[in-house]
């Protein structure tokens, strides 16, 4: 009982980044841009937002707030993000580039760009970039007077920290937002069909980057999470290491839906703690770890023979529009 | 009669190409308009700029008669215009409801169930069927033009643009929308048809306007015109339009198809035990609404199309059978038996667009050049014969296929896969998007063919011509046989009921 208390918390956590990034990944594509720069928007979210706290505190001093620094790290993490897809959507909508290029080479940017911003902090701290405890207690479990202290419940439910809360919220909104609102209406009928939404008076343009700009800040948010959380406010290396990739691997077994974004996002956290607490003897790390990708590719094989016509992709995707082409 | 529009000296140029060359034109509330021209005559090009899609070059449109500026589409729901677009613009994966008020200004949420209450209304007073909650994808042809009718009515148009309404319905369904039409009408909406129909136009509108090479060359009240005149003044000079048919002469059976049965991936029979005989020297229809089979019957007798079950059997010259179900194209011509194909998709399946003529041709014969070189000079020869027998218009052979008129890139097409001389050849849907001159030059190639033995199967959506040019007609509904008819006697009003209704008639022709 003990073991599946952890094994479920550690989940939600390994779940967090993935969610955060599949939810900006969905976002984009329901405005019908196929960006795969989310490796990219999450390395720049990583390091920014660690940098903001890092940077915040070195100003400060001894007196830092563990409030402002996270708020920090959020917002400019999610900035970073925006400064991604804002950089995605000049590119593919304004001067109308290959959308599969423009992704990959945002991810190679995004890579190199945060890794050198993570390793110039860590020169410039002497060794590693690292913040104080300040702000690592701003971003672990909460303590609901009240709630967290229950037994089981208050552990599943109640002590995470407050960018689990954020990201569960993002997916509620988005799942209002794309099924309720006008403007999610709006938006969905552009990523399905611009030309239509065009035509029915639609701004299409401002649709596609206000789409791909939020979703890009929130693959930052992401990153956020990597650094502050997983990583607990240092800079290690290569930290995303591919969670991006596997989250546009989730927007596919998610069928763009939040609500199973959600439920995906947890599975492959799952799988991929699974080895610290099911080890099986024998059986090296090295063979879990490579899991949560194995089952990346048996969801993309099996899901890619659907043929329904409500859980697919939005039918623009991947295609710049054109209002002269017609 | 008030004037609600007026169009004057409206002059719109792409490029090089005038689309409109100062048009002026009045429509009045309470009449139906129509709108009359050849493809290419620039009618869809002239109501566009109505609908705020493009915006004109010179001239002025008055509304009411205030002269307006319109910008976008949303300028133009403003004034009341509204146009239903020939290729449908409604969002595949969103209900009827959804797409009627996409775009629409509001509040923070799309009250769903106000909406569709509202939609109900509209197609009672007008004597719509629609369901407000099914998915544009579930539907019918029809339904998905009603729903862009109601889209245009529940934003309050009192002016209404169809551009080629008719082009996809069937005969029964053609009568109900001019119903409503008519509703409209008596409701003092200005109604405007774009078509290049002449029966159509003859049957509805109350004044028709002609349309020729981007200018409006006449406008006459409806009762002052005949289906000759409309014609000439469409094309431009005398024509006759009777297609010429000849008995078949000595028919004898060419190709039996038996129990024929295909499916699509989702295991669903697109053609489900379809049995008939394809003579020598005849021209067979093939009639149905959009999707009934057509395109899979035509691609599983050029085996294009996995068979599930049937049999497809060619009869040769000497009467020795041979089975062609489950064999590929090339197995087919490595058998010695022409079938050739022209394809709906014609720059998709039948030519590739940035190939040059002689490339295009190439594709047929390159197989049988010996050795490691391709032979260009024969096929090069057959594209100047063509050009020439054809009267192709065309910069030359080593033009890409793709910067041809649509009628020029038939007109290779067909003269290609004549030229390799086939027993059998089907056609599907050749005169789509083709002015009246092309389409008369497909109708005598088709009967060119069909005098020299050729036993000659064509999909065709205009009854009109089924009726005039083949010599029977299978209808096909919902993947089945509804009935083998006799094209001499049988009616458009009958071969509508076997498009929809499946029923079982076989003529002894």
């Amino acid at each position: 009982m003990e073991q599946l208390i952890f094994f479920i918390t550690a989940a939600v956590v390994a779940a967090t980044p993935l969610l955060f990034g599949t939810l900006g990944e969905i976002l984009t594509e329901k405005s019908g841009n196929l960006n795969l720069g989310v490796e990219g928007m999450m390395f720049m979210g990583a390091a920014v937002g660690l940098s903001a706290s890092f940077l915040y505190e070195q100003a400060v001093g001894a007196g830092a707030s563990g409030f402002l620094s996270a708020v920090l790290a959020v917002v400019f993490g999610f900035l970073a993000g925006v400064l991604g897809g804002l950089i995605y959507s000049v590119l593919t909508v304004t001067l109308r580039a290959n959308q599969v290029v423009s992704g990959l080479a945002l991810t190679i940017m995004g890579v190199g760009m945060g890794n050198f911003i993570g390793e110039l902090l860590g020169l410039r701290a002497g060794g590693f970039a690292s913040v104080s405890d300040v702000t690592r207690s701003a971003f672990s479990g909460a303590r609901i007077p009240g709630l967290s202290g229950m037994p089981v419940i208050g552990r599943l439910l109640f002590s995470f920290d407050f960018m689990v809360y954020m990201v569960i919220a993002a997916a509620v909104l988005m799942i209002w937002f794309l099924n309720k609102s006008r403007m999610g209406l709006h938006l969905r009928a552009v990523g399905e069909d611009p030309a239509t939404a065009d035509a029915d008076g639609i701004n299409v343009t401002r649709y596609k980057y206000l789409a791909t700009c939020i979703g890009g800040g929130i693959c930052g948010l992401g990153g956020v999470y990597i650094s502050m959380v997983r990583s607990s406010g240092t800079w290690i290396h290569n930290c995303v290491g591919g969670l991006g990739w596997i989250s546009v691997a989730l927007v596919i077994c998610a069928a763009w839906s939040p609500a199973r974004a959600i439920l995906g996002a947890l599975l492959f956290g799952g799988l991929s703690v699974l080895r610290f607490y099911l080890p099986i003897q024998d059986v090296p790390a090295q063979v879990y770890n490579i899991i949560p990708f194995l089952a990346t590719v048996l969801i993309l094989i099996f899901t890619s023979v659907r043929q329904s016509k409500e859980r697919h992709q939005p039918a623009s995707c991947g295609v710049n529009y054109f209002r002269e082409e017609r | 009669m008030t004037e609600v529009v007026r169009i004057e000296n409206i002059t719109k140029t792409f490029g090089t190409v005038t689309a409109n060359r100062d048009v002026c034109l009045d429509v009045r509330r309470g009449e139906i308009l129509a709108l009359l021209g050849e493809n290419g005559s620039g009618k869809t090009t002239l109501m566009n700029m109505l609908s705020g899609i493009y915006f004109p070059d010179s001239g002025k449109i008055y509304i009411n008669g205030e002269e307006v500026v319109i910008r976008s589409p949303r300028d133009a729901f403003a004034l009341g215009i509204g146009m239903v677009h020939q290729h449908f613009k409604l969002v595949d994966v969103l209900t009827a409801a959804e797409n009627i008020v996409l775009g629409m200004p509001g509040g923070l949420l799309v009250n769903r169930d106000e909406t569709a209450k509202k939609i109900l209304e509209i197609s009672d007073k007008y004597g719509f069927i629609i369901d407000p909650w099914k998915k544009i994808y579930n539907m019918s042809v029809s339904e998905k033009q009603t729903v862009e009718i109601i889209k245009v009515l529940y934003r309050g148009a009192e002016i209404l643009i169809l551009d080629e309404p008719t082009a996809v319905l069937t005969p029964q369904e053609i009568d109900k929308l001019f119903d409503v039409l008519r509703k409209m009408k008596d409701d003092n909406k200005a109604v405007i048809i774009i078509t290049h129909k002449l029966g159509e136009v003859m049957v509805l509108s109350d004044r028709v306007s002609i349309m020729r090479k981007g200018e409006c060359v006449d406008t006459v009240p409806t009762p002052d015109a005949t289906v000759q005149s409309l014609a000439e003044g469409m094309v431009g000079r005398a024509l006759s339009l009777s297609i010429k048919r000849k008995e078949p002469e000595n028919a004898t059976d060419k190709l039996v198809v038996s129990g024929l049965t295909c499916l699509d991936p989702t295991g669903r029979r697109t053609l489900d035990g379809v049995s008939f005989t394809l003579r020598t020297g005849e021209i067979m229809g093939v009639a149905g609404i959009a999707g009934s089979g057509q395109k899979e019957l035509c691609e599983s007798l050029t085996g294009l199309q996995s068979i599930h079950s049937g049999a497809v059997t060619y009869i040769g010259d000497d009467g020795g059978k041979t089975e062609l179900a489950g064999l590929t194209p090339s197995e087919v011509t490595g058998k010695g038996i022409r079938i050739a194909f022209v394809p709906e998709d014609r720059l998709g399946m039948g030519l590739v667009g940035n190939l040059d003529m002689v490339e295009n041709m190439m594709l047929k014969s390159y197989r049988r050049a010996k050795g490691i070189w391709v032979d260009r000079k024969t096929p090069k020869a057959a594209a100047v014969k063509l050009i020439e027998k054809l009267q192709i218009v065309t910069p030359g052979t080593a033009a890409p296929v793709r910067r041809m008129s649509g009628g020029n890139v038939q007109k290779v097409l067909l003269g290609r896969e004549i030229q390799s001389e086939p027993s059998v050849l089907v056609v599907a849907y050749p005169t789509r998007g083709l002015d009246i001159n092309s389409s008369y030059t497909v109708y005598d190639l088709l009967n060119e063919q069909k005098e020299n033995g050729v036993a000659v199967m064509f999909a065709g959506e205009d009854l009109d011509v089924l009726l005039e040019l083949c010599d029977r007609i299978l209808v096909l509904c919902g993947g089945k046989v509804s009935g083998i008819v006799d094209a001499r006697t049988v009616t458009k009003e009958e071969i509508g009921v076997l498009m929809t209704h499946l029923s079982k008639r076989e003529d002894a022709v």
